[in-house]
């Protein structure tokens, strides 16, 4: 085996065990394929053609990481705004928390509303919905300076482009990707909520129009399509993690 | 004239005051702190915990203003340009995680806007002067304590200051790597020349590295003493065990109400 993967190791066996279960849990206890098809069925169910699979995924794919593609540039621009700014940072972030309770999925109806449905309104959705960890991670990364660092730089007359540029913002990196991380979740839930809400095409709508048809094992593989967009979303924020921070040993 | 401005001490400290103003009150942090310091020499700062040491040496650096009193840094020969001529040292090394040794050792002179290729240069040589030739490239997680203070050392130092603020560099380190350390701080101080102003609350180590040790007493910060320490030259450890040793420590530990 070679060497890398060593450490994943046990991560696989764990995902392999885990669809093993899955097909000993549907033989054994006789379960019927409307109910929890096995994982071959379920594969199955990709090689049908009129289910349109790659038009689906297409545009989940585009939701999820539109939104999130958004939720990371604003998010980012906000925190540097507040950093900048203090008193809009005092005005509002108040504000900005306060909106961050209003459950955002039950916004998704006016957001049909106001934007009609399709590609753009979803990607709205995931947007709004995974934009305030990004915001808020990254603020708190930016102001998280040691007074004595600060000290130093002052003492030497540096000026706040400087502080900024080399101290805050690499400092804050740690903390921006693990606000990438919860925000990736987030926008694949955000997309498929607006796609279950109104739209006429994406794995969360097909999920709903295959459930009339009692179609389970399609409904499965698009569960674990979706799932799988949101892995390589995660997958691909934690090899940036990988190389602008844990590669350099550094850590929040 | 010349031959008078000779014997000018680097820094002249008279009276010095510092009041601290949060939320309506006030609260004294250094209330009369005289003294001078010559050029080239290593001072300790001793005195106990909210004494106000650290409040001397931010006004030393130029971070906060004074109350009363003069504070005055430089003299003819040695012109002190202030917000460039200051090296500090924390407790904590405080290097930033996510650049190099050398690239850490470099901010200050980057912050001057001094040429690159040069400061470059230099901070190879100090890294080598503090025994990090081998970690230029290294990031600070890779480095013990002890190496990262080093490193801060060597920080201190890239911008060729003319004078370096030490605020208890050592307090965070083990027994063992301190007493290696005081004796790396005394090679460093001799092969640099610069004027050093070392706090800390170890009596030991005030009197071991001090040329003079001042000692303030709690409360706001008073000078109790200015002592001025001659120990054989050059200072061993085992100058710890000599007689001598032992009566500035009593001395300092009597000035401290601490018999
Ligand atoms: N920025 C500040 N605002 C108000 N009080 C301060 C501030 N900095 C220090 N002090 C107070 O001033 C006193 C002296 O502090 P400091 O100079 O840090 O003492 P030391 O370094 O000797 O332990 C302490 O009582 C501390 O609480
Ligand atoms: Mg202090």
């Amino acid at each position: 085996m070679p060497r890398f993967l060593h450490g994943y190791l046990y991560a696989i066996l764990a995902h392999i065990g885990f669809v093993v279960l899955w097909q000993v849990a549907v033989s054994v206890g006789r379960i019927p394929s409307y109910i929890l098809p096995g994982p071959i069925e379920t594969i199955a169910a990709l090689a049908e053609p009129s289910y349109n699979w790659f038009r689906h995924i297409w545009v989940t794919t585009a939701e999820i990481f539109g939104g999130y593609a958004i939720a990371t540039v604003v998010g980012v621009a906000l925190a540097v705004l507040f950093v900048w700014v203090p008193p809009l940072n005092a005005a509002l972030m108040p504000l900005l928390i306060t909106l961050n309770m209003v459950p955002k999925v039950a916004m998704a109806p006016l957001f049909i509303i106001w934007f009609s449905y399709g590609i753009v309104p979803n990607m709205l959705i995931a947007f709004t919905i995974c934009f305030f960890p990004i915001v808020l991670t990254t603020y708190r990364g930016l102001i998280e300076v040691e007074p004595d660092l600060l000290n130093l730089v002052k003492s030497l007359k540096g000026n706040r482009w400087q502080i900024f540029t080399k101290i805050q913002l690499p400092g804050s990196l740690p903390f921006l990707f693990s606000g990438m991380k919860v925000a990736a979740v987030l926008a694949v839930a955000g997309a498929v909520v607006g796609e279950f809400i109104a739209s006429d095409s994406g794995l969360g709508y097909f999920l709903l129009v295959q459930q009339n048809a009692l179609n389970t094992s399609a409904m499965m593989m698009a569960l674990i399509l979706i799932t799988g967009i949101g892995v390589v979303l995660y997958g691909l924020v934690a090899l940036l993690e990988y190389v602008f921070v844990t590669r350099k040993g550094i850590s929040a | 004239m010349i031959g008078s401005a000779t014997n000018q001490p680097f820094i002249r400290l008279e009276g010095v005051r510092k009041v601290y103003r949060f939320g309506g009150k006030e609260f004294l942090a250094v209330s009369d702190v005289t003294m001078d310091i010559n050029e080239g020499e290593l001072v300790s700062l001793v005195g106990p915990s909210g004494c106000g040491k650290s409040t001397l040496l931010k006004i030393l650096a130029g971070l906060h203003g004074h109350d009363g009193g003069t504070v005055e840094i430089g003299n003819p020969e040695t012109p002190f340009t202030p917000g460039r001529d200051i090296g500090m040292v924390f407790q904590q090394a405080l290097l930033l995680k996510w650049r190099t040794i050398l690239d850490n050792v470099l901010l200050p002179a980057e912050i001057l806007g001094l040429p690159r290729a040069a400061s470059r240069e230099r901070a190879r040589d100090l890294l080598a002067m503090v025994g990090l030739e081998n970690f230029a490239d290294a990031y600070p997680s890779q480095l013990s304590g002890g190496m990262q203070q080093r490193a801060s050392i060597a920080r201190s130092l890239v911008h060729d200051p003319k004078l370096i603020l030490m605020d208890e560099p050592f307090g965070a380190l083990d027994a063992l790597t301190r007493e290696r350390m005081n004796l790396e701080l005394m090679r460093i101080w001799k092969e640099s020349g610069k004027t050093i102003l070392f706090v800390t609350h170890g009596i030991q180590e005030a009197v071991f590295l001090g040329s003079q040790v001042a000692v303030l007493t709690a409360g706001p910060a008073r000078m109790a003493a200015h002592l001025d320490i001659d120990l054989p030259e050059p200072r061993s450890l085992s100058v710890k065990t000599s007689e001598q040793f032992g009566n500035y420590t009593k001395q300092i530990y009597a000035l401290l109400g601490m018999e």
